[in-house]
């Protein structure tokens, strides 16, 4: 635990958005209207892969109440080009055609036109009245097929990236990618136990419960505004500028609150149609996607393929570790597949390790960021095959885990040096908690399994202001997705010394604040905190100068205590500390308003461990797993609002259950998704899991003065191979390919139970 | 979108006649939670609604000496809250309960649920192991059907045009009967049965003496398996007895590959929830 005696810092105050959001007043991305706006619709390709021969839109030009009409043909070509989003990185000339195809649809769902018109219903109306002439093609949705030789190629121009000599042959592979510790072959030479399997995953989406939606105003003048459901503001006006040729501060885009995102939100699907339907028009236009556009069209998190070898020394320390991931990215390369490689063995000090990646595009969807990108694959085989090598060796599987655990100085695969991490004791508290010293009860078996992630830093923006009456306004550019404005709000109380009470933290549109990278990464409690305490502190420094001012000292002679300016020592003089209250109703005489602020790029994210353990039965008739207790302990820095600290837990490992149990993309022969809605595409209902109990450990984070590390992304690492590894403790079948759901669950039951299938 | 009218008539032979003049277009409201979602979605664009919860027969829940009739539009939750109707048919009751969530069950009804006609319907198998009696009217009049003959398939019903679904009547049955109904899905709630299966018993001194089998999602309408039914029937309920109606069970499915469940899933399931419902209803049954 934290030993530094904070006021604010770790307690728990109602959230500054909470109220809003219970009694229905918070405005989301549907929730932004205009006079005279116009409403826009998506034509979405019925076919996975065609060639778009033509479009003709003059029947639905001509249908009374439609105002404008666009394709490809609305928006310039882009360059080769490639820029971050979030997480994961974008290709320029894949985003313009991503947002409205230009050659080819590429899967079911990619959007070939789009129009505004005065109604919903008329929109409607005239997406039936384009006629778009496909040539269908062959196509292909699987990874492991789309990278062999004879599958349908998706791009003529695509050459694997990273392979010598350069192939001459266009592929559906787009890059491969190493990254080598050691020597692997002599590593394995010393082992006496090797495990090798593979394991498979498929595509999930986010599941965010607010569909996309955007309003968009693009006035006479050029000036643009932009309202959005969106985890980076910035980035939606930096796409907008890019594809539709605007300038950067032309644009000013207001984020809504938000109703998740957990990365499928740093990406642009309707702004830049949007804004170019209101160009084109000159009246606002508003989006909303239906929940199975979002299915179809937006999302989701890579399926893929991850072949691991871990060999060992008897006594469980590994010696040698290698993995082959192959990640699908979507219609367009870009998949996760870097933190996919980088974070598989990252937990683990060992010397030898080779891992290869793949990035593989097929007819489906970009793949977009969500929670870890990446991780939760590579960790999926990497801790089941630690478990088949843990019932091997007979050792529990925590101390198998400590045996090999990395620590301060342990030298990635990837390249850093571990600094400060708590991944060792966030085993020895799993392995010390209630739950795992408990009994397991009959008819339940345990699992355990643990994940890393980064975390990152990168561009900040914050201000403070000091209202007439003393109270605060804490000024940031990140939408709040996880509670990050209590958070912030609680820093800044803290460094100020007053009431969180008096703290107000608002999110301010581009306009008002300068650049921050997306929320994303589990960057802003940490990267937009420092922000804030630096904005904080900056006008603290201006209080000190208001004070000395007043008291005609020196400010060096003036210090900050608990949201009072006092003097230095008796030696500067007896004055009576100034409030802030009293320094601000003063502002005007000592030199006008009091104001801080902050800009820089946060480096040091501190990176975070989780270890899970699960209690699980198995229905032997049924396939059907009942979690009956779920423990998340994580190093989680600083815990700065516990709550939203075990929210995040909770909620990663929530959404790690429904991708390990249920949650898959079905397509039919046609590659056609066939399940694009919460009924048939199932995320875990609340009466389907137990309380998810959390263990927060604050292993400070060296680089903020807070200790904070992020905390959103690492709980969606370990679930899959937890649940995984449970289920095969319990049958004595190991699940290699996820979902494990209830049909898949009992097949394979049945297939390693010889009197079930005589029946 | 086109016009649509609106009648919320008080008598049924209002609602009939307004069904006849519809030619067609006419579409039943009870609930609600099937119909407009199914108008959002451009499923159907009905040209006339015509609202039944304003008809007292209709909204209502009789004892009949020993049976009940209920009301083809009365709410799940009503019908969950009625503690007579649930003691002696606790499996009718449980699976028109387990319609959608908490919240749609204050709208729906079993006479939606069976007029929707999906084979996964969950209220449909049991009320076809209780062997109700549906009381159907329309524009010649009024005639009873035994539940199972109402389903032709996915979406379709053997209900001629303008006939309108008043009324379940659950017969009345000797001591030591009881039912049961169990449903898989994959997650615990929200969900739409892979299986469904409903078994109403009598057991007189240890012996099952009548017994009737529903099972939904696993053909094109829900069965009524009677081989299934002649193997408890006579027995003691021991494992060979629930072991045949099981293989019975198995033997009348013909369900496809989808999204929700694969041929050979829904099959071995059915053998699996005809032995577990008959159990808990050879439970219930026994308690009294």
């Amino acid at each position: 635990m934290s030993s530094q005696p904070y006021k604010w810092i770790g307690t728990r105050p109602n959230r500054p958005d909470g109220a809003d959001k219970v009694t229905g007043r918070a405005r989301f991305g549907a929730d932004f209207n205009m006079p005279g706006q116009l409403i826009g619709k998506v034509l979405r390709s019925p076919h996975a892969h065609a060639v778009i021969r033509s479009i003709d839109t003059s029947a639905a030009e001509a249908l009374p109440g439609v105002k404008a009409v666009v394709t490809a043909k609305d928006f310039p070509e882009q360059p080769n080009v490639i820029v971050p989003t979030g997480e994961m990185q974008v290709n320029l000339r894949d985003v313009t055609r991503n947002i409205m195809a230009r050659e080819k649809a590429l899967y079911e769902g990619h959007a070939v036109a789009a129009v505004a018109a005065t109604t919903e219903a008329i929109a409607r109306e005239a997406l039936s009245l384009i006629r778009v002439e496909y040539e269908v093609l062959p196509h292909v949705i699987d990874v492991e097929e789309a990278m062999r030789d004879d599958a349908p190629v998706l791009h003529d121009h695509l050459r694997t990236e990273g392979v010598k000599p350069e192939p001459q042959k266009a592929s559906n592979i787009a890059k491969r990618m190493e990254n080598i510790k050691g020597d692997v072959a002599a590593g394995f030479k010393q082992a006496e136990i090797v495990i090798e399997r593979s394991f498979t995953t498929q595509p999930v989406h986010q599941g965010y419960i607010e569909p996309h939606a955007t309003l968009a105003s693009a006035a006479e003048d050029g000036q643009v505004q932009i309202w959005s459901t969106t985890q980076g503001h910035f980035q939606v006006r930096g796409f907008c500028s890019r594809l539709l040729n605007i300038e950067t501060s032309q644009i000013r885009v207001t984020p809504s609150e938000i109703g998740g995102g957990f990365g499928g939100k740093t990406v642009v699907y309707l702004e830049p149609v949007a804004v170019r339907l209101s160009q084109k028009t000159g009246k606002p236009v508003k989006m909303v996607m239906s929940r199975e556009e979002v299915f179809r069209a937006s999302g989701p998190a890579p399926g893929g393929s991850v072949k691991v070898k871990i060999g060992a020394r008897r006594d469980g320390r590994i010696v040698a570790a290698e993995c082959t991931i192959a990640l699908q990215a979507g219609a367009f390369p870009g998949s996760p597949i870097g933190p996919a490689c980088w974070t598989s063995f990252a937990c683990y000090d060992i010397d030898n390790i080779q891992v290869i990646g793949y990035d593989v595009v097929s007819n489906r969807p970009k793949v977009a960021a969500y929670r870890a990108p990446g991780a939760p694959i590579s960790a999926w085989g990497v801790e089941s095959a630690l478990d088949i090598l843990a019932q091997e060796l007979g050792m529990d599987p925590i101390d198998l885990r400590l045996k090999n655990a990395a620590k301060k100085g342990t030298k990635t695969s990837y390249g850093p040096t571990f600094d400060t991490i708590g991944f060792v004791e966030t085993l020895e508290a799993a392995k010390n908690s209630a739950h795992y010293k408990s009994p397991v009860k009959p008819g339940y078996t345990r699992g355990v399994a643990a994940g890393f992630w980064f975390n990152v830093g990168a561009d900040s923006s914050a201000a403070a202001h000091v209202a007439e009456d003393g109270t605060v306004t804490v000024i940031s550019g990140n939408p709040d997705i996880g509670g990050s404005r209590a958070s912030l709000a609680l820093m800044a109380a803290e460094e100020l010394g007053v009431d969180y009470e008096k703290v107000r933290p608002v999110i301010a549109d581009t306009s008002s604040i300068g650049f921050n990278f997306v929320t994303g990464g589990s960057r802003v409690t940490f990267a937009t905190g420092l922000a804030v305490v630096n904005a904080v502190k900056d006008m603290i420094r201006e209080l000190k100068g208001r004070a000395a001012k007043t008291w005609g000292v020196d400010p060096e002679a003036v210090v900050w205590e608990n949201g009072m300016a006092r003097p230095a020592g008796s030696n500067v003089g007896e004055f009576d500390p100034l409030s802030l209250a009293q320094l601000a109703a003063s502002a005007g005489k000592t030199g006008g308003p009091i104001n801080g602020h902050a800009q820089l790029n946060v480096q040091g994210a501190g990176p975070g461990f989780g270890v899970h353990v699960v209690d699980l039965a198995v229905d032997r008739d049924t396939g059907i797993v009942t979690i009956d207790r779920y423990t998340a302990a994580q190093d989680v820095g600083t815990a700065i609002h516990p709550s939203y600290v075990e929210g995040q837990l909770q909620g990663g490992v929530v959404q790690g259950i429904g991708w390990a149990l249920n949650e898959e993309y079905i397509y039919n022969s046609k590659g056609k998704l066939d399940n694009p809605g919460f009924l048939d595409y199932r995320m875990p209902v609340a009466s389907d899991l137990p309380m998810i109990e959390t263990i927060l450990v604050e292993v400070a984070n060296p680089s903020h003065p807070y200790g904070v590390r992020g905390v959103g992304e690492v709980p969606i690492v370990p679930p899959l191979a937890t649940v995984g590894n449970a289920i095969a403790r319990a049958t004595g079948v190991r699940m290699t390919d996820l979902p494990m759901s209830p049909p898949k669950l009992s097949a394979a039951l049945d297939a390693a139970t010889p009197r079930m299938a005589a029946e | 979108m086109n016009n649509i009218q609106y009648v919320a008539p008080q008598s049924i032979d209002e609602a009939v006649a307004a069904m006849a003049a519809a030619n067609g277009t006419g579409r039943v409201l009870a609930g609600g939670t099937d119909l407009l979602i199914q108008m959002r979605a451009g499923v159907v664009s009905p040209g006339i609604i015509v609202d039944v919860k304003k008809i007292v027969e209709m909204t209502t829940i009789d004892e009949t000496s020993g049976g009940y009739r209920i009301g083809a539009a009365v709410s799940g939750a009503v019908i969950g809250e009625h503690a007579r109707l649930k003691k002696a048919w606790p499996g009718v009751v449980e699976a028109i309960n387990l319609i959608g969530s908490k919240q749609i069950q204050g709208r729906a009804s079993a006479g939606g649920n069976l007029c929707n006609a999906s084979p996964a319907a969950d209220s449909v198998p049991a009320l076809v192991a209780a062997g109700a009696i549906v009381t159907v009217q329309g524009p010649k009049g009024r005639r009873d059907v035994p539940v199972e003959k109402i389903h032709a398939g996915p979406g379709r019903t053997t209900l001629q045009p303008g006939e309108i679904v008043v009324s379940f009547t659950l017969p009345a049955r000797p001591a030591g009967s009881s039912d049961a109904y169990l449903r898989l899905i994959p997650r615990t709630e929200m969900d739409i049965a892979v299986v469904g299966c409903g078994v109403s018993l009598t057991i007189q001194n240890g012996t099952c003496t009548a017994a009737r089998v529903g099972l939904g999602a696993v053909a094109p309408t829900v069965l009524l398996v009677e081989d299934a039914a002649k193997a408890l029937a006579g027995s003691r309920l021991d494992d060979k007895a629930l072991e045949a109606a099981a293989a019975a069970c198995r033997a009348a499915c013909k369900p496809i590959n989808d999204k929700r469940g694969t041929i050979a899933y829904r099959t071995k399931i059915a053998g699996v929830l005809l032995k577990r419902a008959a159990g808990i209803a050879a439970e219930r049954a026994g308690r009294k």
